[in-house]
């Protein structure tokens, strides 16, 4: 594995950083040998007026996928956007609660968010790789953390690709233009370009939903291989694709978690009517 | 009757169809007959003593040449900052419509409207008289970048605002501050827009010329010797020439112009598309 | 994992946005001065020669008359006839484009124009000046001047006619073609539609052209003064050598020191405030045409 590579690499690096007398924090978040699992109790969201998420308490464990299913607009977006704080940027948005990574808050104001997205990386709905080139686009996150020697980042390049399964087809290819690969590549590219900046938790946003079945495969095969290092939380409308690579469900229903379990006991006996209706297919 | 009165009103807007269509041929006469022209009357005098002879017993251009370069680096050096800057800060930083974002816009929008002349008399006023430089290059070229800066503000917040969100969302969702997502994301996407409205700007530097009898003193026998001294432009060298009694050579300076000017707006689309190839465009 | 300090990135970020800022904000500033500086000259000059002077209609330097009364009914003479010319004959040219025309010969037309949008004003003046003025003196004057309002309205007329056709184009094209064919469906010819469903519907977007070109007119000094011939007489006739405010301030400007180089600020200022009204009509328009699309 390249990984230990790009570890020692980085730890030199932090070496150099140190010596020259930036003050290094992790802000406020864990450690890397820290626990990775998210806590979140009683999370409200407000748009505005409009109350996007209701009391939103759930616990997602580490180095598990977990699929957050629900009929368009239930808030699982939102949700999902407000573990790596992206809801920032959305104007007139508020939250309550607590949402805590490894036991630590990140809505408290100590807070690095910066250091919260490259721990937490995304992926979203559209592949949105940048127009640039292959090795450009991997190699941006590290690039934002200051590594800057080109053989630490081609050590990270060729690693994170290889890890997102694209590393045969575009090897060849590392400085043509990212926007020249297809659907399925780029969502690919997308997700290496996240796994490039080392995080431990990644959070998807629909990532297949543009794409077609079998480039839809491969990204499901890719995150199976990928839970074994990373804690998943990934939003689906596909009732099929959360039984084939979660662990854990949790069905949202205008903002609110109706159900939360294993995803084997939410599909076979849910608790809940609701549920019921919306996994065989009634509404949504 | 009544069908009668049906085709009389059909008829009606059938006249109304071929005299829109005279008007089309007209407009495209009219405007070519104002460039062919002035082909016609000055390509027989274009030749070497008017470009690059001295200024003596004949006219020359080579002083507005020079001068025209003048003008274009120092009014670019200091509208593209300024006007990319403040497109940035418009569709970066500014959320909803807040008071300061409206003065902007207003302030910016009503550059766009003064007249030239009004400039001119603005830049006589602070750099003529006011600051004692005299008639200059560098004053004209001063007023010059704010009169074009509304326009670089222009194209360039279109530029930015045709970057997709999703892009800079990617960035943020890197770890990526703002600024690291502004200077590499955003502006790289948005650099072919960019790159034209500069080049379109150059154009409009080259063909101004109210301005700058205000400003630059229409010296139009002396090579200028740096920033500071007066000079002329090819644009103020055709009114020049026109009006002291040398109406061919005013002609064949509105060849060079003309030329210069039309390659100019040839480039900028030309350029346009070719860095737009590749970006932006789903694959 | 190395990581550059969040107190910097922050910082970073604060300066950026100071120095974006001020950016933004120089166009601000830039106005203030113009205004400051126009105002601070020119309106006291018009205070010092006395209000009914300097809007009087005689202008003669040697004896202290500084009437301008003379210039501006020639600008409001030449933005008017150049306006109603470009106007007549731009839409027309623009209802062709948007109908009337083979679709493949559309594109070509449009960058065409664009293209000639570009050139410089002053070549519309020299050709003004080589062309229309000797032809106006040969064929058409009475009074063999071929120098005037005529000729600078003619000039002028193309020169906006690019703007004229893109803006109202475009104000056509932003119609919703439902529109036309809804017409259609109701047996009107698709020469009626055009005129009487889609034009209407467009009339904001031109009446913006018009504002516009008035702006553009109002204000252009070079095209003019190359064929306007010069006189600060009162316009009494379309073939007579007069003097626009523009023409005013261009002419005297290399020449005059003193007062009668205050006087041009003077006319500046004057200028100013013209096309100050007209950007304020622009916006209102503007603020309407939002009204309109959001209440339809």
């Amino acid at each position: 594995m390249g990984n230990n590579q790009i570890d020692t690499a980085r730890d030199s690096e932090a070496v150099r950083v140190e010596e020259g007398g930036a003050a290094l924090n992790n802000g406020g978040l864990p450690e890397s040998s820290d626990m990775y699992n998210i806590t979140v109790r009683n999370c409200d969201l407000y748009y505005g007026d409009f109350q996007a998420l209701k009391s939103v308490s759930i616990d997602i464990e580490e180095r598990e996928v977990t699929a957050l299913i629900g009929p368009s607009g239930c808030g699982k977006s939102t949700f999902i956007k407000t573990l790596n704080r992206m809801n920032d940027l959305v104007e007139g948005c508020r939250i309550t609660g607590e949402i805590l990574i490894g036991g630590r808050d990140i809505y408290a104001k100590s807070t690095d968010v910066t250091l919260l997205r490259k721990n937490a990386g995304m992926v979203f709905q559209k592949p949105n790789p940048f127009p640039m080139s292959i090795y450009d686009n991997i190699a941006f996150a590290p690039r934002t953390f200051g590594i800057k020697k080109k053989i630490e980042l081609d050590v990270i390049v060729e690693s994170s690709l290889k890890h997102a399964g694209l590393w045969l087809e575009v090897k060849d290819r590392l400085k043509k233009n990212a926007m020249g690969l297809s659907g399925g590549q780029q969502q690919r590219l997308c997700i290496a370009r996240a796994l490039a900046a080392d995080p431990k938790i990644l959070l998807m946003d629909e990532p297949t939903s543009a794409l077609d079945p079998i480039s839809t495969g491969r990204i499901e095969e890719l995150i199976n291989e990928l839970k074994t290092e990373y804690t998943i939380v990934i939003v689906t409308h596909n009732m099929q694709q959360a039984t084939r690579i979660s662990d854990k469900t949790a069905f949202f229903l205008l903002g609110e978690i109706i159900e939360y379990g294993t995803t084997e006991s939410i599909f076979s006996m849910p608790k809940d009517k609701r549920t019921e209706n919306y996994i065989t297919g009634r509404f949504g | 009757m009544k069908a009668r009165a049906h085709r009389k009103e059909i008829r009606k807007y059938s006249v109304l169809k071929v005299v829109a269509q005279t008007a089309l041929g007209l407009t495209l006469v009219a405007l070519c007959a104002v460039t062919l022209f002035v082909l016609a009357r000055g390509i027989p005098h274009v030749n070497t003593q008017l470009l690059f002879g001295d200024y003596g017993m004949y006219p020359s251009i080579k002083p507005a040449l020079i001068g025209t370069l003048y003008l274009i680096v120092i009014s670019i050096l200091i509208a593209a900052p300024i006007g990319i800057g403040s497109a940035v800060f418009l569709t970066e930083y500014t959320r909803s419509n807040s008071r300061l974002t409206r003065t902007i816009r207003i302030a910016t929008e009503t550059l766009a409207g003064i007249p030239s002349i009004v400039y001119g008399i603005f830049g006589y006023l602070v750099f003529v008289v006011a600051l004692g430089f005299k008639y200059s290059l560098i004053g004209g070229g001063i007023t010059l970048a704010i009169m074009i800066l509304p326009v670089v503000v222009r194209s360039t917040e279109e530029s930015l605002l045709a970057v997709p969100r999703i892009l800079r969302e990617g960035s943020f969702a890197l770890g990526s501050s703002k600024v690291r997502t502004i200077f590499s994301v955003v502006l790289p996407c948005a650099s072919s827009g960019i790159v034209t409205s500069l080049i379109l700007a150059v154009g409009r530097v080259m063909s101004e010329s109210a301005v700058l009898i205000l400003t630059i003193g229409m010296v139009v026998n002396k090579i200028p010797e740096g920033f500071a001294s007066p000079g002329t432009s090819l644009a103020l060298d055709v009114y020049y020439f026109g009006s002291h009694g040398y109406p061919e050579q005013a002609a064949a300076t509105g060849v060079v112009l003309l030329v210069l000017v039309v390659s100019i707006n040839i480039l900028a689309t030309v350029l346009g598309k070719a860095l737009g190839r590749g970006e932006l465009v789903d694959g | 994992m190395m990581i550059k300090a969040y107190r910097y990135i922050k910082a970073r970020d604060a300066v950026m946005r100071g120095i974006f800022l001020f950016c933004a904000v120089f166009a601000v500033l830039a106005l203030g001065c113009i205004c400051v500086f126009l105002f601070a000259e020119g309106l006291p000059f018009i205070g010092k020669v006395g209000v009914s002077n300097f809007f009087g209609t005689k202008w003669h330097l040697d004896s202290g008359a500084y009437g301008i009364l003379s210039m501006i009914v020639a600008s409001l003479y030449v933005t008017g006839l150049s306006t109603l010319i470009g106007i007549a004959i731009g839409l027309f040219t623009a209802i062709c484009l948007y109908k009337f025309c083979p679709a493949k010969a559309v594109n070509p037309i449009r960058q065409l124009i664009t293209l000639l949008a570009g050139i410089p004003s002053v070549i519309y003046g020299l050709f003004g000046m080589i062309v229309i003025v000797p032809f106006l003196r040969d064929n058409i004057s009475s009074n063999g001047v071929g120098y005037g309002i005529l000729a600078a309205s003619l000039v002028l007329s193309v020169m906006i006619l690019p703007t004229i056709v893109s803006i109202s184009l475009d104000a056509l094209n932003s119609v919703p073609r439902s529109y036309y064919e809804g017409a259609l469906a109701l047996g009107a010819t698709s020469e009626q539609s055009v005129f009487k469903v889609m034009l209407p519907a467009a009339k904001s977007g031109i009446l913006a052209a018009v504002v516009l070109s008035i702006g553009r007119a109002i204000g252009e000094t070079m095209a003019v003064i190359m064929v306007i011939g010069g006189s600060p007489a009162m316009p009494g006739s379309l073939f007579q050598s007069v003097r626009t405010m523009t023409a005013n301030i261009a002419m005297g400007a290399t020449e005059l020191s003193g007062d009668a180089a205050t006087a041009l600020v003077s006319t500046g200022v004057v200028l100013f405030c013209f096309t100050l009204l007209l950007n304020t009509s622009i916006s209102l328009l503007k603020g309407g045409f939002k009204r309109e699309s959001k209440s339809a």
